[in-house]
């Protein structure tokens, strides 16, 4: 409920937070406070060195681009779930930004802020990881780009480097006519991921053209389903087709499971079946 | 170290010298002397510490001082002058919406955004509007009621 | 006529200061010069503290005092228990405030640390070095009752700390004819309370004076007043205890704790006011927990279904020391409860006490009801399934038949009045019984699983007649006293012992002298929880305030009536006799015109110009009331609920609930406690529990992991009462704060096990979490 002492620097820009960076060795970025502020309160983080990123505005909002929306990395979860833009281009991720948390944690948390925490818990590196998103960083040397695949890189770490920003996700519009939808397991305590499931199916001539397909909470990171997302692949998204499709993620999955006192590992595992299937279920039902 | 904050709360600026670990919660309550808002757990879950950031519900429990230094924020102290009761505080009463009432000024801060963003809500919707915000007295039931109760009353339905 | 009724359902007249945010609670108040504790606590459940070294802690930024074990030792006396069971063995081990040699569970205060601010304090504590010989660990109850396991107190043999038994009957025979007999082992989890309002006290010590002050979040200042003249030394009417507004308790703000004695004492040693206020991570560890029981149960039963015999054995948790009343809570408060509403001509039970490695378990909302009525409502329902009757038929067929004024049952207690069978009707009925059972059906036959669950229920409360409380070694008495004063303007102050803390017994004792006296009940303002202006009072738990503090005033109510009507006799020139009363007003009979308003009597009798020969002067009457007898609530609670088989989530659908508690004074008050107390029964059904893993670290240590219920996982809870007066009390009534917490949690079980039968599923242990209803479901397909 104390956080340690710190030093607590505010920057303008993002070229002044990657020089707050680099000058402060084990610096922490702080954006909307929700991951890390409950660390620190439980001091089991303790920066010596905070910046503040909340207030660059070139970091906030949503826009068009091309091919898609880039959404800034100090956009709020409440943001993205009330976006007429993510609505027509990305509406999955405004399905889950609506189930982040709590109201309050809504309008606080940043989706920048929730995916650099790389909590496998938490539903957007989920969704993401379906959409194929960016991840736009920069750093000392310039921009670089990182896959949402590849941006957790294990248990609450990330790729980013300790003088990196992340500044922008850049995600695809999802094509025309594709259903979409995201599932979840909510925790009935902390109300994370137990297991979250997002899929976005495209049907053509009545046979799934399309499908893209990612599970969390099960592991240490989100992956992708990408042998549920084969067995889709032609297949007519009848009941029989998703149920055999769901059955597959066992295959996705790494063997670096999770569990806990309230959900296991076997049991996450069963569950990333059914809820990979009420996810392709829910998206099916959408798409066309 | 301790750096030179101002934050407006409930209309008036207040200055202080804070360190800046300090949490928003233990500036309102401590430096500013307003203890309507509690402080009820460590992890972001109870809701007891629910002000207006800026114009939204937030925890203040999980924002640091200097992060809201320049920022506007309103208590539950700030939306009547305890007289004459904001309809919501009004509907509370009528309503049965408390027993012990720590949860109250968080829960009524809480449900005041959720009337802002959906003027009439459903009986469903205030319970979901509501989960960030945890109440071991009531059992929900009266605290749903009085925003509904509210919700007529300030004209949403 | 204005609000003056009492049984009308008037809004609560302590809510203005709690929705405008302008109450204070323990930590809104601010002192000045005050300074800030923060304690170390024992990240060892079990440990032998080689040494503790604080001496880097004390140059730390804004460090006043750093004290240990060393520096209480011999100035601070132990923690008392005051509910010393007779007849049980009971073991009473050393409960040191900060602990010097072993740590028995984690949180165990280890060092404090006083300094300018909170934060200071927290930072400080990290630079306090103890060396400890970790132990090893035991948490289950009945694994720390069997030779062998690590001895927490060197005193204490396996780790009993008192072993109580109950005989009625001869249950041995009962079972031995027995046509059916049905069994099972019932864990009732570890709980955590869960009040919003964190513990915590702030302490004021007076040199000049010798006066001790302490500010407490306590359900009963006066028991934490003689606690803390034992614990500090100070003499009792030195001490002034105040509970200011206190946000909830459910009965883990009544132990006297450590954490008091050792906010005193530092205020003591430093002459200065010492506030210290428990994290949540805190309270998780160390604010003591709720029921930890393993029981092993078994019922007889005719072939239709008639119960001839209960027998038991509990092993019930204690933790790592004795807290203030926890050897009574699953003894007196449970086991005397074993018949339920039903006719059990033959029970018995044992009931081991046992010392494990986890937080001090001590009352928590029921109190050993909620655990004796769900291991009964357990097994009624499988006896039900063994002679293939509907669940509600055999309770109807053994509920005790309706009685108002006194029935014994085997366990020897003596229910004051219950008609079990109309609440049992009641509730079927608004449930819409038959028709859940069709739906069910039909249901069942589409692949859902949907299960409904019935409860009938009884309780003790209304905590009770002193000289029982003696008999059965409680280290106090349980009367309540009131002190009603009227002033001359008519406007009347109510003083009582107790402290409710949410309740709302501000305005239910007003309605009691408005009732009583006709005064406008905005013309009453009701006092509690400061020692130094409240008359001795026994506190707020087992749905005790209403009874007995209710029944203190309604006795000083008359009085005040009593001597109203002699002075209005002498003032209207009449004699007493024929003096009429209503509403306030006192008449010469039949003539309605001549009359004194309370009002006139108020005035009168303070100025005290023209009072009666030998009437003394002043409008003000104080009763001491010990009940004759103790009070038992009961009802009927029927619960719906579907599973999802595919991932073991259960949805409660409908909760239908029917109470007596006796007359009601305030409708909307009782139905706000029965609305809470389902609620908190449901939560240990459903999601809550404490568990620690085998190192006695707690892992649901925040709110994170420990699941409370919240407003999107409930239904709206059906509220119904009937009522069935307490023949003994002045008015009639009986008690609901624990009420819903009794029932709820059997109930919502038993729904979830009825809609699970059909896949074969016998048994799922407490908290019913998905994976575990996942679990059984997989394991009765295999066959299992």
């Amino acid at each position: 409920m104390f956080p340690a002492q710190l030093t607590y620097h505010r920057a303008g820009s993002v070229a002044e937070a990657v020089q707050l960076l680099s000058d402060n060795e084990g610096a922490k970025l702080l954006a909307g406070g929700h991951s890390l502020l409950p660390l620190m309160k439980l001091r089991l983080a303790a920066p010596a060195v905070l910046v503040d990123i909340g207030r660059i505005e070139a970091l906030k909002g949503i826009s068009a681009s091309d091919g898609g929306i880039t959404i800034g990395a100090l956009t709020t979860h409440a943001e993205i779930a009330s976006s007429d833009l993510v609505q027509q281009n990305a509406p999955v991720l405004a399905e889950a930004a609506a189930l982040v948390g709590d109201p309050a944690v809504r309008n606080r948390g940043t989706i920048g802020g929730s995916v650099s925490h790389a909590d496998p818990a938490s539903d957007q590196p989920t969704v993401l990881t379906a959409l194929g998103a960016t991840f736009n960083v920069t750093g000392p040397g310039g921009d670089r780009s990182i896959a949402a695949a590849d941006f957790a890189t294990g248990l609450l770490e990330n790729a980013l480097n300790d003088n990196e920003v992340l500044t922008s996700i850049s995600v695809p519009s999802v094509p025309s006519g594709a259903g979409s939808a995201y599932v979840k397991f909510s925790h009935p305590a902390s109300r994370y991921a137990v297991v979250g499931a997002a899929a976005i199916l495209s049907v053509s001539g009545g046979a799934c053209s399309s499908a893209s397909v990612a599970v969390g909470g099960v592991e240490t990171k989100p992956a992708r389903a990408s042998s549920v997302e084969a067995a889709l692949a032609g297949s007519d998204l009848g009941d029989a087709a998703l149920d055999a499709a769901a059955a597959a993620v066992g295959g996705d999955l790494s063997g670096d499971p999770m569990g806990d006192v309230f959900a296991s590992a076997e049991y996450r595992r069963a569950m990333a079946a059914v809820y990979v299937r009420r996810a392709l279920g829910a998206a099916a039902s959408r798409a066309g | 170290m301790t750096v030179p904050v101002e934050i407006t709360i409930n209309g008036k600026a207040c200055a202080g010298e804070v360190e800046e670990r300090q949490l928003l919660v233990h500036f309102i309550r401590e430096n500013a002397g307003l203890t309507g808002t509690k402080v009820g757990c460590d992890t972001s879950q109870c809701g007891t510490c629910t002000v207006q950031l800026d114009g939204v519900s937030a925890k203040s429990c999980t924002v640091l001082t200097v992060q809201a230094s320049g920022s506007s924020v309103t208590t539950i102290e700030g939306i009547s002058d305890g007289v004459d009761l904001h309809p919501l505080q009004e509907a509370f009463w009528n309503n049965h919406g408390l027993q012990c009432g720590f949860c109250t000024p968080g829960m009524i801060m809480a449900a005041s955004e959720l009337l802002r963003n959906n003027p009439s809500p459903t009986r469903e919707e205030i319970r979901h509007g509501l989960e960030g915000n945890i109440c071991r007295c009531t059992g929900y039931q009266n605290i749903v009621s009085a925003v509904e109760d509210a919700a007529g009353k300030m004209g949403g339905r | 006529m204005t609000t003056r009724i009492f049984g009308s359902g008037i809004r609560r007249r302590e809510d203005p200061r709690l929705i405008t945010g302008r109450a204070s609670y323990t930590d809104d108040i601010k002192l000045p010069g005050m300074l800030h504790a923060a304690i170390l606590r024992s990240p060892y459940a079990h440990a032998n503290i080689r040494s503790v070294d604080a001496s880097g802690a004390a140059g730390q930024p804004g460090v006043v005092a750093v004290y240990t074990g060393e520096d209480t030792d011999g100035v601070l006396n132990g923690l008392p228990c005051a509910w010393l069971i007779p007849g049980s063995d009971l073991k009473t081990p050393a409960h040191p405030p900060v602990a010097k040699d072993k740590v028995r569970y984690v949180g165990d205060a280890v060092a404090v640390v006083v300094a300018e601010s909170r934060y200071q304090a927290e930072d400080a504590l990290e630079h306090i070095a103890v060396d400890y010989e970790p132990l090893d660990v035991v948490i289950n109850p009945k694994a720390a009752a069997q030779d062998g396991a690590p001895q927490i107190h060197e005193d204490v043999p396996n780790n009993i700390a008192f072993t109580w038994a109950l005989a009625g009957g001869d249950t041995d025979a009962a079972f031995a004819d027995a046509a059916v007999t049905v069994g099972d082992t019932i864990t009732l989890q570890r709980l955590i309370a869960n009040p919003m309002e964190p513990r915590s006290a702030l302490a004021q010590w007076s040199a000049a004076t010798g006066e001790l002050t302490l500010w407490n979040t306590s359900q009963n200042p006066h028991i934490a007043r003689f606690l803390t003249c034992v614990v500090t030394g100070v003499p009792e009417h030195k001490i002034r205890v105040i509970a200011p507004e206190v946000g909830g308790g459910f009965g883990s703000k009544i132990p006297y704790y450590a954490d008091e004695a050792i906010t005193a004492f530092c205020s003591m040693k430093l002459g200065v006011p010492v506030k210290w206020t428990e994290t949540r991570s805190e309270n998780y560890l160390i604010t003591t927990q709720g029921r930890d029981h393993i029981e092993e149960v078994e019922m007889a039963a005719t072939s239709d279904g008639v119960i001839t015999g209960l027998r038991t054995t509990v092993y019930a948790g204690l933790g790592g020391y004795l807290s203030t009343a926890s050897p009574g809570v699953p003894t007196i408060l449970h086991g005397l409860m074993y018949s339920g509403p039903y006719n059990i001509p033959n029970i018995s039970g044992t009931v081991y006490g046992v010392f494990n490695n986890g937080c001090p378990v001590d009352a928590y909302r029921g109190a050993g009801r909620p655990e004796a009525t769900t291991l009964i409502e357990r097994l009624v329902d499988l006896v039900a399934a063994a002679v293939g009757q509907d669940p509600a038929e055999v309770r109807r067929k053994n509920l005790i038949p309706k009685f108002e004024n006194g029935h014994d049952v085997a366990t020897g207690i003596t229910y004051d009045s219950g008609d079990y069978e109309s609440a049992l009707d009641s509730c079927l009925s608004a449930a819409g019984y038959e028709a859940l059972r069709a739906e069910q059906a039909q249901a069942r036959a589409d692949g859902r699983c949907v299960g409904i669950g019935v409860s009938s229920y009884v309780e003790i409360c209304g905590l009770g007649p002193s000289q029982v409380a003696g008999a059965v070694g409680f280290q106090g008495g349980l009367w309540e006293s009131a002190i009603i004063r009227f002033y001359p303007t008519g406007k009347v102050n109510v003083m009582v012992g107790s402290s409710p803390h949410g309740q709302g017994e501000e305005t239910t004792f007003a309605q009691i002298v408005a009732g009583e006296v006709g005064v406008d009940v905005d013309d009453v303002e009701v006092l509690h929880g400061d020692t130094d202006n409240t008359p001795m009072g026994w506190g707020t738990y087992g749905s005790r305030t209403t009874a007995v503090s209710g029944a203190a005033i309604a006795v000083a109510a008359r009085k005040i009536k009593e001597k109203s009507r002699a002075l209005a006799a002498h003032l209207l020139e009449a004699a007493p006799e024929d003096i009429e009363y209503e509403d306030g007003r006192f008449f010469v009979r039949g003539s309605p015109d001549q009359h004194k308003t309370i009002q006139d009597i108020a005035l009168m009798a303070n100025v005290a110009w023209n009072m009666p020969e030998g009437m003394e002067p002043g409008l003000e009457a104080s009763a001491f009331y010990d009940p004759p007898n103790f009070t038992y609530p009961f009802g009927a609670h029927v619960a719906v609920v579907e599973v999802d088989p595919e991932t073991g989530h259960i949805d409660l659908q409908r909760y239908v609930a029917v109470d007596d508690c006796g007359v009601q004074i305030n409708p909307m008050i009782v139905e706000g406690q029965v609305h809470g107390g389902v609620v908190q029964g449901v939560g240990p059904a459903l999601w809550e529990g404490a568990v620690y893993d085998d190192d006695g670290q707690l892992v649901t240590g925040s709110m994170l992991d420990y699941a409370l219920p919240r407003a999107d996982l409930l239904p709206e809870i059906e509220v119904h009462s009937n009522s069935t007066p307490s023949p003994h009390h002045p008015l009639g009534v009986k008690g609901i704060g624990e009420a819903g917490t009794i029932a709820s949690t059997p109930t919502v079980y038993n729904a979830v096990m009825d809609a699970l039968r059909p896949l074969g599923v016998t048994r799922v242990d407490m908290p019913l979490t998905p994976e575990k209803v996942w679990r059984a479901i997989n394991d009765a397909r295999n066959g299992g």
